[in-house]
């Protein structure tokens, strides 16, 4: 599974780190990191954070 | 008896509705599901139409929210709406008078804008709920030398402001009748704070202040408020809180005081093949006093239609497996200027217990809201740092027994 975020949308607000931690958290600076083809047993999680992104800013391909 | 339609009608094609079809997918159910909207786009995201939409940061074409492909089969039936719905008989009627039979419906209808009744011309007077609201009001702002009113101190009518603000319009003037800005959700402190920071970048405020009516010939050209005095006007936004889409769903014995009362598997009327979904439904949360509130936040429409979908298919599947009842932690955020207000559980509980956690109220500061002592809801005010402070607590938050326990 890839993973896309729209950097130009995203606003840090972390709502993604709650929902699939083990993909996505903030850095130092409080902006965002993420892991770019995580596992598909993470699938679910992953589903769940592009849905509570406010921005809309999370893609996944494939 | 004849056998059950198996189909499920949406009535509502916006956040909730969206996420109800792709949650009944996610929930096992196959067969037919019918999303019925009376706005004639697809879904599409609200809260960039008060923020980077309005202000010209992001394109309207930003705010389409893409379905999942396992939603893709579903039917959209937009620009129609639901004119009225016949539970015994499990029908809804559409206004293209066609009848749409289903065996399970969701209720995603959520609100509109409430308006002021009082006289004066209607031009030049907009609300922002929508794509073609944002849009209208986009083109007027833009006006230069434009004078702007927003009636209500509420998180839209805040978010408007400050958009207005950036934009470089020659004033903009926030009249309400309570004391404070978003001083219901926030209480006294934060919503002193707000005030503050908005004032120093620009905005002014008519607090205890009513509107008794609109000047102007064809247009808007002032708002008249309660002790006579007059704000000249060029824009006017209304911002007074919203009225929910319920009115298809009467004369079938309902709750419908304030949106559509739910049990608390969101289920309406006592019908296992009936749920409501987002804005508009009033539902018991288990996680506090199990007192039914309907809760404006973007986090409701994907969290109620995960738990109503479950609820729905599992029926119409004849499982009829008992959930626990539903008891989300609330989320809310609001962009305004250069600061976001970033909420976890329910503030408004514990209004009368604020303390600060972290911070100072003129700089970052996070604020804790408490009921019988306890936490019950986090507010941070100022920028990443007092976000981020905010989200350390909703572990605590989410740990919490009921308050009923
Ligand atoms: C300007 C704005 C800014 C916001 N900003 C934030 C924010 O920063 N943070 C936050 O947490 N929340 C925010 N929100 C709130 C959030 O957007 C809402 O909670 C969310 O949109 C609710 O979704 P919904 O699907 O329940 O209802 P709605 O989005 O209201 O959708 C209901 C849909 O049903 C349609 N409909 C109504 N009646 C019928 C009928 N009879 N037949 C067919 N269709 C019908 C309506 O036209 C509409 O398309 C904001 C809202 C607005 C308007
Ligand atoms: S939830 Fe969305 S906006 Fe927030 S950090 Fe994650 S990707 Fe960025």
């Amino acid at each position: 599974m890839k993973v896309v975020v729209d950097m130009n949308k995203c606003q840090d607000h972390g709502q993604c780190v709650f929902a699939s931690p083990d993909v996505f958290s903030m850095d130092d600076d409080g902006h965002l990191a993420y892991v770019p083809d995580p596992d598909d047993a993470l699938r679910d999680e992953v589903e769940e954070a592009a849905d509570v992104c406010p921005l809309q800013a999370i893609r996944i391909e494939g | 008896m004849t056998e059950l339609p198996g189909r499920i009608v949406v009535a509502g094609a916006s956040l909730g509705g969206l996420r109800a079809a792709e949650q009944l997918r996610a929930a096992g159910w196959t067969g037919a599901v019918t999303v019925v909207g009376d706005e004639p786009h697809m879904p599409y995201n609200r809260p960039p139409l008060s923020k980077e939409v309005l202000a010209g940061k992001a394109p309207f074409e930003s705010l389409a929210l893409t379905p999942k492909p396992a939603a893709a089969d579903v039917e959209w039936r937009l620009g129609t709406k639901v004119v009225e719905a016949r539970l015994a008989e499990r029908t809804v009627e559409l206004d293209d008078g066609s009848v749409l039979p289903y065996g399970g419906l969701v209720v995603a209808t959520g609100m509109r804008p409430r308006r002021l009744s009082c006289p004066g011309p209607l031009v030049g007077r907009h609300t922002v709920r929508t794509l073609a609201d944002a849009r209208a009001l986009r083109d007027e702002l833009a006006r230069p030398g434009a004078r702007v009113v927003v009636i209500g101190a509420g998180f839209i009518g805040c978010e408007v402001a400050a958009t207005a603000v950036g934009l470089g319009v020659r004033e903009v003037t926030v009249v309400d009748p309570l004391p404070l800005p978003m001083v219901g959700p926030l209480g006294e402190l934060l919503a002193r704070a707000l005030r503050t920071r908005h004032e120093q970048r620009g905005v002014r405020f008519a607090l205890g202040a009513t509107v008794a009516g609109f000047e102007g010939d064809d247009r808007v050209t002032g708002v008249v408020l309660g002790d006579g005095s007059v704000l000249a006007a060029d824009v006017v936004v209304e911002s007074v809180g919203s009225v929910a889409n319920v009115e298809w769903l009467r004369g079938n014995g309902l709750d419908l005081a304030d949106g559509v009362l739910t049990d608390e598997q969101l289920r309406v009327g006592g019908r296992p093949e009936v749920v409501a979904v987002g804005d508009v439904a009033r539902f018991p949360n288990a996680r506090y006093d199990g007192v039914a509130r309907r809760v404006e936040h973007w986090s409701v429409p994907s969290d109620t239609a995960r738990h109503a979908a479950r609820v729905l298919a599992s029926h119409l599947n004849g499982a009829d497996a008992e959930l626990p009842p539903f008891a989300p932690l609330p989320t809310f955020w609001s962009d305004q200027h250069d600061f976001r207000l970033q909420s976890f559980g329910a503030p408004a509980l514990g209004r009368d217990d604020v303390r600060v956690l972290d911070g100072d109220p003129a700089d970052d500061v996070l604020a804790g809201y408490h009921a019988d002592g306890r936490l019950v809801g986090v507010v941070a005010l100022g920028g990443q740092a007092a976000t981020r402070g905010a989200a350390r607590y909703r572990a605590q938050l989410l740990r919490q027994p009921a308050l009923t326990a």
